[in-house]
């Protein structure tokens, strides 16, 4: 199969392209830094319309990663990469006849910040979804499968907290602060989480694509099905990158009103760092959410391969020497 | 003639599918017209009809589940009454009489040509019934809740609807104002949802649209001059005739309708089925949504007439409860022995029974009559157990460790016509309100608002004939579950039943007349002279578990020289804990003990272990059962040890003539496979024998459920059978864990969790959406003591090595290991770890914080 995967250069990107390159699938990549993988490769702005047309030409599926993940940073950022981003792929995929899209999403776009605990994949929701990022890829997932038709099949991916070696959102950003001492637990640290280990995340953005087409017009959740309470997961990455575990202990009431009072100060001196806390962060720390995974693990006809266990024990062998074992 | 205020139009409201929704203009007998709103499923050629009539001030929204859960082939259909919900609105009152005319008409007019189901709320229910005798060739059955056709002798009517009957008062509350039709969905019980309160009141929201509600508090005949007491009176009368069965569905926290209406309809409908919803009140079709299930079931069994279960023949026979006392009416040794009080020899209590049965029968207990007992374990209660059962009443039996309110709620669904108390007993009798005459146990005298004393009884029997012998199948017991897991259920005996019981225990642990035993287990107690063997009440409260010590229970076995102890699992742990005070006497009386049987929950092999330096001569036995039928199985330490470990706790084998078959479990946690006895499937359990219950009191819907294989109980709980033919119990059936890959039972986790260093208790639950639940492990670490029940104890996250070694002893995935330093028990043994209350802690903290609403 000829596939077309946007947003290479991240770690999930990467780890999917080179997935359906293992299996032999045709793969060209798209995104503005170069990937460094052994295929075709299309450089430039994923909301350029020009580039997007040249990249999907003669592909039979686009798997659709390319996006702004971020905490910070202003609005019109957000939707120019997520929303005109999306939209530029979809043209894309329609004017070139491409039959199918996997478009690839977040479960944040349906939370609004009370407890999920073992639902399935609700709703895209942009005026409850929590954050600028959520609220982008919300409107971009409503697009998206707005665009599900006869001609081009369209399926939502949405995989929850994707990490595993070489990560630098999730994994990098805790471990950072773990090391300066400045990761607390927020609120009880009881609350269940879900997470997915990145190869399994792989792994379902490819099959996926195989699925896509009978299964269409729907979004799926992605996960490993192993929630764990969230100050575990802290503690568990932490020991795996051999920092101190979380320390103290804030309660949640005072780290979201600290997360609206750093979002107001970096919106307002309009700095580029990342604060230390949002709302947003805040109750993605404090609030469960975990999710049935029998529709997606039906539909998608894919099961975890790497246990949490396993994948810590990867993540492990990885900071201790760069050697990991490769994903097989 | 149409009212002048216009139908606004009706919204969507939660639950009510606007296909259902019909009008009809249909002519009334006074030559005018009404245009009807009618909820209809428009089921055509019905195998059936279901009429289902409102009250005040509802309307037909109330039967939207019934219409939703109509049984296959069956027409639902719901009129709102003529002036009441999306009617035509009426410029004057309308009485029964018209109203009941009314509805044939309407049913004329929708086609209606039976079978039909009349279903009745409120004063819905003599509308329909109304329509039922005037439609007596298609009637097929009648439904009721929550309704009266008559007020009983001697009262003037539901206190609150006779408030809102007082001129001045009706009209302010009725129409004037909404407050009738509010108050009637706020006492619903649990609370009803905003936008169904709403729904409710949606028809009424303006005094032109509640004239009919205040019209119709005006029309219920409270005096008897009312234009509508004869037909009120004709139709209270008429049912007395009606042959059809009858289905009673009660929400007993009703302050409109209380108990005594229902005493009054049971009495002119005896045929009728009853189920309780207890915790439910007036609007029973709110309350108990599942009332929809049960009127389709029990429609469903119409056609197929009354199952009859298949039962395993009993021997007709010889023994009935009391013989043993017959036997050895001769016999001056000890029967019962109070320690620390009376004693009573077997020519005595057999005089006793004597006279007191014929003295409870002069002074009108008639067969069948229902008698509380609130007597503590002793001679007298003894002597009160044997003569009521002589005389063919039926004994209550409500254990104290359900609680005032739980015992209060037990036994007024018993419906008592009598309570023979204690001092205590009596005062608690009045508390609770019960109904029914009054006889003084004890000591107490005639105070306490006494009608006699069993004093005055036998005095009153040694004049009188002796009753007849009461039939095998009458009933002579209503028993109540712990309540460990919603409100106690009563389970009714009949003299067969418990007689078949009685022998299949004696036969199981070869008891003779040579035995004696302690019985410090509440039902055994009283139960030595049914079982032909002399006993003794131990100096302790033996609905306490727990307050018996080693040496009262020595005590008692040197009264008595025993042979045998009975005991709960709750009461032999501190018979361990405290043997260290046993004297050297007391050690001697225990040392003859040949048998020792504990039941009431499992039993810990270490337990039984540890007995042995107490009981050295006894060996360990532990049966399998419950309120609903005891001994399944029996084992020993030696059938424990034998049996090793595996997937739960090993209660042996079943006894003889008791059939154990298991009902597997479907994924999603239902056990509805058929019933098998393959080894190594794990399902329902079910029983049959002869001893099993004859059936539950007053929850038709229950019995129904639990006894769907006809002549099998379904116990409720899960476990499997093993190739030797052993049973295993892994826990409760609403316990098991509906994860994803399947069910997951509790109870060989939590062996597997217990058996970890550092842990000393374990529960294991599923939290999450059935079908998706995560399996979540509770643990009391060891080092500090720990402690089971008592005040709830905060949940907290176990630390890294506990949890891992948790996970890796569990054998399941495991969300997350919690600790606490204590689990919440059931009030009764105080030995079953309460999982449900467990699994609603530990979702509530896994659930993490509530975020605040965002602008």
């Amino acid at each position: 199969m000829r596939v077309l995967v946007t947003g290479a250069s991240g770690m999930l990107g990467r780890a999917t392209a080179t997935g359906l390159l293992e299996r032999g699938d045709e793969v060209t990549v798209l995104q503005r830094r170069p990937a460094g993988l052994p295929c075709a490769e299309v450089l430039g702005d994923v909301a350029d319309p020009d580039v997007v047309a040249r990249a999907v030409r003669g592909r039979d599926a686009v798997l659709h990663l390319a996006a702004k993940v971020d905490v910070t940073g202003p609005w019109a950022e957000y939707a120019h990469a997520n929303v005109a981003g999306t939209r530029t792929v979809l043209d894309a995929c329609r004017a070139a006849g491409v039959g199918r899209l996997v478009h690839v999403s977040s479960p944040s776009v349906a939370h609004a910040g009370t407890a999920l605990t073992g639902v399935g994949a609700g709703p895209a929701d942009p005026a409850r979804a929590r954050g600028r990022y959520s609220r982008s890829k919300a409107v971009a997932e409503q697009d998206a499968l707005a665009a599900d038709s006869p001609a081009l099949a369209v399926l939502a991916v949405r995989p929850h907290l994707v990490w595993g070696p070489g990560d630098t959102q999730l994994v990098g950003r805790i471990v950072e602060r773990a090391r300066a001492g400045r990761l607390p637990v927020i609120g009880s640290g009881v609350a269940l989480i879900d997470t997915t280990y990145v190869d399994n995340a792989a792994a379902a953005l490819v099959a996926a694509v195989d699925a896509c087409g009978p299964v269409h017009g729907e979004a799926l959740v992605v996960s490993n099905g192993e929630p764990r309470p969230v100050a575990e997961v802290l503690d568990r990455l932490c020991r795996a990158a051999g920092v101190p575990g979380p320390r103290g202990r804030v309660p949640f009431g005072v780290a979201w009103v600290a997360g609206a009072a750093a979002e107001a100060v970096w919106a307002g001196t309009r700095r580029r760092s990342i604060p230390p806390l949002t709302r947003f962060l805040a109750e993605q720390l404090a609030t469960a959410h975990w999710f049935d995974q029998r529709r997606t693990r039906a539909a998608l006809g894919w099961r975890p391969e790497v246990g949490l266990d396993e994948g810590f024990a990867r993540l492990r062998a990885w900071y201790l020497g760069g050697d990991a074992p490769s994903s097989a | 003639m149409r009212a002048a205020d216009a139908t606004p139009a009706r919204p969507v409201l939660p639950g009510l599918d606007p296909a259902w929704s019909r009008l009809l203009t249909v002519p009334d007998a006074e030559g005018g017209e009404h245009c009807w709103h009618v909820l209809d499923n428009g089921v055509a050629d019905p195998v059936g009809t279901l009429l289902c009539v409102h009250g005040n001030p509802t309307w037909s929204y109330l039967w939207r589940r019934l219409l939703a859960a109509a049984p296959p082939g069956w027409r639902v259909v719901a009129p709102d009454q003529l002036g009441m919900g999306w009617s035509d609105r009426l410029t004057g009152p309308r009485s029964l009489q018209q109203r009941v005319a009314d509805l044939g008409d309407l049913t004329a007019a929708l086609g209606v040509t039976g079978p039909v189901v009349t279903v009745g709320h409120d004063w819905g229910g003599v509308i329909s019934l109304g329509w039922a005798l005037a439609h007596r060739d298609q009637l097929r059955g009648v439904v009721l809740a929550n309704t009266a056709v008559a007020m009983p002798e001697g009262d003037l009517g539901p206190a609150l609807i006779r408030l809102a009957h007082a001129p001045g008062v009706r009209t302010a509350v009725t129409v004037g104002t909404p407050v009738f039709v509010r108050a009637t969905t706020a006492l619903s019980r649990p609370a009803l949802p905003a936008d169904v309160r709403r729904a409710f009141a949606e028809p009424y929201r303006s005094p032109a649209r509640r004239r009919s509600v205040g019209d119709f508090v005006a029309d219920i005949p409270f005096s008897p001059g009312h234009p509508s007491r004869p037909a009120q009176e004709a139709i209270a009368e008429g049912i007395r005739a009606l042959d059809v069965p009858a289905l009673l569905l009660w929400g007993p926290r009703d302050p409109v309708f209380g108990e005594r209406y229902l005493t009054d309809l049971r009495s002119r409908l005896p045929q009728a089925r009853l189920h309780r919803y207890e915790g439910a009140s007036h609007l029973l079709p709110e309350d108990a949504p599942q009332y929809a299930e049960a009127v389709a079931s029990w429609v469903a069994d119409l056609g197929t007439g009354d199952r009859t279960p298949a039962r395993p023949a009993v021997p007709a026979a010889g023994r009935r409860l009391w013989s043993a006392l017959d036997e050895r009416a001769d016999d001056d040794s000890p029967a019962v022995v109070e320690v620390g009080g009376a004693t009573v020899s077997w020519s005595q209590l057999s005089r006793r029974v004597a006279d007191l049965a014929a003295g409870l029968a002069a002074s009108g207990v008639r067969p069948g009559h229902r008698v509380a007992l609130l007597v503590e374990p002793s001679v007298d209660l003894t002597a009160t157990v044997y003569a009521l059962w002589r005389a063919g009443a039926v004994v209550v039996v409500a254990d104290k460790g359900l609680g005032l309110a739980g015992m209060r709620r037990a036994l007024r669904s018993a419906a008592v016509d009598s309570v023979v108390g204690s001092r205590a007993g009596l005062t608690a009798a009045r508390l609770m309100g019960l109904p029914g005459s009054r006889i003084a146990a004890g000591r107490t005298g005639r105070g306490r608002g006494a009608d006699a004393t069993l004093a005055d009884l036998e005095a009153l029997g040694r004049s009188a004939p002796a009753p007849a012998e009461p039939p095998l199948d009458a009933d002579c017991a209503v028993l109540f579950t712990s309540g460990a897991t919603g409100p106690a259920k009563g389970v009714v005996y009949t003299h067969r039943q418990a007689a078949a019981q009685l022998e299949l225990v004696r036969s199981t642990y070869g008891l003779t007349a040579d035995d004696r035993f302690v019985a410090a287990f509440a039902p055994f107690a009283i139960l030595g002279p049914a079982l032909g063997i002399g006993s003794a009440v131990p100096d302790v409260d033996v609905t306490a578990p727990g307050s018996l010590t080693a040496a009262a229970l020595a005590d008692a076995a040197a009264a008595v020289d025993a042979t045998v102890v009975f005991a709960s699992p709750a009461a032999l742990r501190r018979v361990v804990a405290t043997a260290a005070d046993l004297s050297a006497p007391q050690r001697t009386a225990l040392a003859r003990v040949r048998l020792l049987m504990s039941a009431g929950a499992p039993v810990p092999a270490s337990l039984l272990r540890s007995l042995q330096a107490v009981l050295p001569a006894a060996d360990p036995h532990t049966p399998y059962g419950m309120t609903e039928v005891l001994p399944v199985t029996d084992t020993s330490l030696t059938g424990i040890e034998a049996a090793g470990s595996g997937d739960g706790v090993c209660v042996g084998r079943p006894l003889p003539g008791v059939d154990v078959r298991v009902s597997p479990l479907s994924p999603d946690g239902r056990a509805d496979g058929e019933l098998t006895d393959r080894p190594g499937v794990p399902g329902e359990v079910c029983v049959r024998a002869a001893h099993v219950k004859d059936r539950y009191d007053a929850l038709w819907a229950l019995e129904r459920a639990t006894s769907r294989d006809a002549g099998w109980h379904r116990t409720g709980d899960v476990g499997h059978l093993d190739a030797d033919g052993r049973l295993w119990i892994e826990g409760r059936l609403q316990h098991v864990a509906l994860t994803a890959s399947g069910p997951v039972t509790p109870v060989g986790v939590e062996q597997r969790v217990e058996a970890v260093d550092g842990v000393s208790a374990a529960a294991v639950v599923g939290v999450g959406p059935a079908g998706a639940q995560v399996v979540v492990v509770v643990v009391v670490p060891s080092g500090r003591r720990a402690r089971l029940g008592g005040r709830a104890a905060r949940l907290r996250l176990a630390g890294t090595e506990l949890a891992d070694a948790v996970r890796a002893a569990a054998g399941v995935d495991v969300a997350a290991v919690l600790v606490t330093s204590r689990l919440p028990v059931d009030v009764r043994h105080q030995s079953k770890v309460d999982r449900g209350e467990v699994a609603r802690r530990a979702a509530r903290v896994l659930a993490g914080a509530r975020a605040p609403h965002r602008p």
